[in-house]
């Protein structure tokens, strides 16, 4: 194949990839989006496979089977509520490859360019090497931290922030050295550097900011591959990078500011650290209900509101909460669910369950689109979730959540809150919620309650 | 312990400190329940009935106190109209007596209490927290005062509540007034409007204004700036000028309503006079006051406490013991707080009680311990009601409508910056950098419009498929190991190799999920 034809090829596959993130605008053109995605990733690799550049194709062929039917294999098994794990080691794949093709690339072109152009080339190879570190080691904690193989809560070394600083100026320098005839010794102590850096980076970011984590990672590796292209001068990679990238990071921008959080301090690592101020103490009584009386209140409710937390997730109560919305429904009651765009471990997390469970996505709705019902709806049923239902995100100034916007389950005429103790959320806070008047607490696993609440509405 | 319960002695007075249901409950905490013969017959509750839940019953009252360690009345204690004797001696050292005693209107009362060395506690004292909201019988029987104030009202009152079109004309819907919107008003406005009524409801703390309006009342507002928020969740004495204000008010509306119930108190103080005599006989005839603060004077000036009088064809119901009137509902909810004041007393569920002081709830109610006047408490630590609203600490709202198109924006004027920074920034590139990284370097540029432009439309729910899609795309980076393994060298090819099978597992991978969630998604 001439390499005229395989640049056509590339710009097919471009245009395909974009066609494809464009029909996620809407569930019903999705599927069509994932198909041109498909097929865009298919143009590229035959015509890869089939140019001129590629002459070995045996090992390729094999290794390529390999590789699919684990990814196949893994796509076949996984479990929805497993998600933000997936979509973690796969970033860390991605980064992971960047760093080795970043070395193939070294070892391949050693003494092939000259001046300005081989110092570009360089700076591509050490940046493609660095954000393809970062984002690998990254991705493997944070798919540690959602297995919950490693402890959700921040580690906070003494002077992280002198520590970052350190290793950034460092690679800095080391880049400097590198380029003036440096050698792959100095690469090999970048990588180790930048392996140590993704690793900090994560484990000084609290649960509550995976959503953010698994979108910047998702960026990063976006920016790895781009990186990347720029090595190889591939102008489908670069393109496609940089949509990955740019996508990882307005992700992040809508998680941030759904949590009323800014970027660096998220980066920077450890949740309810700047709460700053005493916080009132919370005065009240918790009035627990039981199964029995919560399926009493929500067949006198005429309209029910569900928010689905992180909690729904770990019980795996969506198939539960989808019959008890099926039974509501049949009786006539306008059901929805409101979703909160940081509930779950990454972002569109909640929708993906409650579509596994066959919730229809029109009753699904967002914050924005659901807060000012909240003073009309009789029952709110809150599952597994805490912080994104926290009033005092908005009446408690000293709040560690202070401003983050939240679903304002409280304006409801009851609110019950499934939970299955007292303890506060990831953000360490304590929930005026549960204390308000209108509110009652149903104790317990969420799917053995719900399957309790189920039980009583069929009965 | 044993706890016994007697027969209330006030004349008139028909509750019962406990009711059978509530027996089994303090039973199963671990007392012995005695009850004096007869003690729940005026509210309806038989003798066998308590005796089926495991009472004892007991005919000798004295008897009955002294063998008794917990006394559990209704009306602080008077003089015993068989007995001869004042109940208060048939208390004794070692005994804990649970009442209402108004220690603040009786100091002689809470004296000659303190003088036997019994520990005393006092409903009336229950802090108003929300904690104790459970055994709040201040609020129970303002609830039945209110309720049964309208019920009064329309026994009294010569028309129907509600508005009717019949075949024999036209009725307009009655009229109804309540002044003071606490949990009697609310009550009241409750039964009024359930029985056809128009309501209107005045309070001087604005905060209740909702309450009212919930309730479907409409709520009179005063243009005049200030607040009559009290601590403990009641008003407060206010300035000349604001109840000359709304003396306005009610003169104004004594004039157009048929019925006007007033509920206005201030701890500790007299009822304030709200409706005068020239109020009363501006009314039609045929007008029904209920003054529920006639106990403490009166509202009404007119207001003759214990009776019904007629004064310019207006009837003034100044009943006070409204809740009396009610007695099998009164006991019941008075029964039932004071079980959750024992269940809190009995943190052991042994049958034993604790009177811990450090407890602000038990600290409140208690007035006399072991013979030391402990009254009146210190001040509760938090007001039900907050005095400032929370919206006004609350920070501004958050732009709405992400993921429909809208775009972050700083203001024009950093937009600009970042622009100029950003071309500076690139002319630098392009100073030294060679034509082909510069073409690469537009491509880049131009991509990542392209991915800010298309992202922003992609529907928040479909964030997750975003994610495993883009993840599959990503593995796009298969095609710089593609290019890769065709070389002499073993260790590029291992390299490359490695690369091209950790990228085919995204690539897979993250297309098959996408597809997966994708097919989930149905309407």
């Amino acid at each position: 194949m001439s390499a005229g034809i395989v640049t056509a090829s590339y710009i097919i596959a471009a245009v395909l990839f974009i066609l494809s993130l464009g029909g996620l605008s809407h569930p019903e053109t999705a599927r069509r989006g994932n198909a041109y995605g498909i097929a865009g990733m298919a143009i590229a690799i035959i015509a890869t496979i089939f140019s001129e550049l590629v002459t070995d194709h045996f090992v390729l062929v094999v290794v390529m089977a390999i590789g699919g039917a684990i990814g196949f294999y893994a796509a076949k098994r996984v479990q929805m509520t497993e998600m933000p794990e997936l979509v973690a080691i796969l970033h860390s794949f991605v980064g992971l490859a960047a760093v080795l093709i970043g070395y193939a690339t070294y070892w391949s072109d050693e003494g092939h360019l000259m001046g300005a152009e081989r110092t570009i080339h360089e700076v591509e190879i050490y940046l493609g090497i660095l954000i393809g570190a970062v984002t690998f080691t990254g991705s493997v904690i944070a798919f540690g931290k959602l297995r919950g193989k490693i402890d959700g809560k921040p580690v906070l070394l003494p002077g992280r922030h002198w520590l970052n600083l350190g290793l950034g100026v460092l690679c800095l320098l080391l880049g400097k050295y590198f380029l003036g005839d440096g050698g792959a010794g100095t690469l090999f102590i970048m990588t180790l550097i930048a392996f140590g850096f993704g690793v900090h980076m994560v484990m000084a970011i609290g649960g509550a900011d995976m959503p953010v984590v698994v979108s910047m990672l998702n960026s990063y590796s976006g920016w790895a591959a781009a990186a990347t292209g720029f090595m190889l001068s591939n102008d489908l990679l670069i393109v496609t990078g940089a949509l990955v990238g740019s996508s990882g990071a307005i992700l992040s921008y809508i998680m941030c500011r759904a949590m009323n959080r800014n970027f660096i301090s998220v980066i920077a690592g450890g949740f309810g650290t700047s709460g700053g101020g005493a916080v009132a103490a919370i005065e009240g009584e918790v009035q627990p209900l039981s199964p029995e009386e919560t399926a009493e209140q929500l067949k006198e409710a005429s309209s029910v509101v569900i928010v689905p937390g992180y909690g729904m997730a770990v019980a795996q109560a969506q198939n539960t909460v989808y019959e008890i919305t099926r039974n509501l429904r049949e009786r006539g009651k306008n059901v929805r669910f409101a979703i909160h765009p940081v509930a779950g471990r990454m972002p569109g997390h909640m929708n993906v369950l409650l579509a596994e469970a066959r919730v229809p996505y029109d009753i699904v709705l967002e914050m924005d689109e659901i807060n000012q019902d909240f003073p009309d709806t009789d029952v709110v049923l809150v599952i597994g979730a805490n912080d994104i239902v926290n009033p005092s995100a908005q009446d408690e100034p000293n709040s560690p959540i202070a401003g983050m916007p939240v679903l304002e389950v409280w304006k409801a005429q009851t609110a019950i809150v499934m939970k299955r103790s007292m303890a506060s959320g990831y953000a360490g806070v304590d929930n005026p919620l549960f204390f308000k008047e209108n509110t009652r607490m149903l104790f317990g696993d969420a799917k053995q309650s719900l399957d309790s609440v189920l039980k009583a509405l069929q009965g | 312990m044993k706890i016994a319960v007697p027969r209330e002695v006030h004349a008139g007075e028909r509750r019962v400190a406990t009711t059978p249901e509530v027996v089994k409950q303090i039973i199963k905490l671990g007392f012995e329940v005695s009850v004096e013969a007869g003690a729940g017959a005026a509210a309806n509750f038989a003798d066998e009935v308590y005796a089926e839940a495991g009472a004892t019953l007991v005919s000798d009252v004295r008897a009955l106190w002294s063998e008794a360690d917990i006394i559990l009345k209704v009306r602080a204690p008077e003089q015993h109209p068989t007995l001869a004797c004042h109940e208060a001696d048939l208390l004794r050292a070692g005994q804990t007596l649970v009442a209402f005693i108004w220690a603040g209107q009786n100091p002689e009362l809470l004296e000659r209490l303190a003088k036997t060395g019994a520990t005393v506690m006092a409903m009336d004292s229950v802090p108003r927290i929300s904690r104790a909201q459970k055994m709040d019988a201040l609020s129970s029987m303002a609830n039945i005062a209110g309720y049964r104030a309208i019920v009064e009202a329309a026994g009294q009152f010569g028309r129907f509540f509600t508005g009717q079109i019949t075949a024999a004309g036209k009725v307009p819907p009655a009229k109804v007034l309540i002044i003071g919107a606490g949990v009697a008003g609310l009550a009241a406005i409750g039964a009024a409007k359930s029985m056809g009524a128009i309501v209107r409801a005045f309070d001087t703390r604005p905060e209740v204004k909702e309450q009212v309006e919930s309730m479907d009342a409409e709520f009179l507002m005063l243009d005049f700036k200030e607040e009559g928020s009290g601590t403990g969740g009641y008003a407060k004495t206010m300035s000349k000028e604001f109840i000359e204000a709304e003396m306005a008010l009610f003169a104004e509306q004594a004039k157009e309503v048929d019925i006007i119930v007033t509920t206005a108190l201030i701890p500790g103080k007299p009822a304030p006079k709200l409706i005068t005599a020239e109020m009363v006989a501006s009314m039609r005839n045929g007008s029904v006051i209920v003054d529920l603060a006639s106990e403490q004077g009166g509202n009404c000036e007119l207001t003759r406490p214990g009776e019904v009088a007629v004064v310019h064809g207006v009837s003034i119901i100044g009943y006070t013991d409204l809740p009396s009137r009610l007695a099998t509902q009164s006991s019941q909810l008075y029964a039932t707080n004071l079980r959750h004041l024992l269940t809190d007393l009995t943190p052991g569920k042994d049958g034993n009680i604790v009177v811990n002081m450090e407890d602000e709830v038990i600290r409140g109610a208690t007035v006399i311990k072991e013979g030391d006047v402990t009254w009146p408490p210190p001040p509760p630590k938090l007001s039900a009601a907050p005095p400032k609203p929370a919206a006004a600490t609350a920070p501004p709202p958050v732009a709405h409508g992400h993921g429909h198109g809208a775009k972050p924006g700083g203001s024009a004027k950093s937009t600009i910056g970042v622009l100029i920074a950003g071309a500076l920034a690139l002319w630098g590139v392009g100073s030294v950098a060679p034509a082909e990284f510069m073409s690469h370097f537009t491509v880049f540029v131009l991509a990542v419009f392209v991915g800010y432009q298309v992202i922003w439309n992609v529907t928040p729910a479909l964030h997750t498929p975003l994610m495993s899609v883009t993840n599959a795309i990503s593995g796009i980076i298969v095609i710089g190991a593609l290019l890769k393994i065709s070389t002499s060298s073993f260790l590029i090819t291992l390299l490359a190799a490695l690369a091209i099978l950790l990228a085919t597992i995204n690539i897979a991978g993250g297309f098959l999920v996408t597809q997966r969630m994708l097919r989930m998604f149905q309407k």
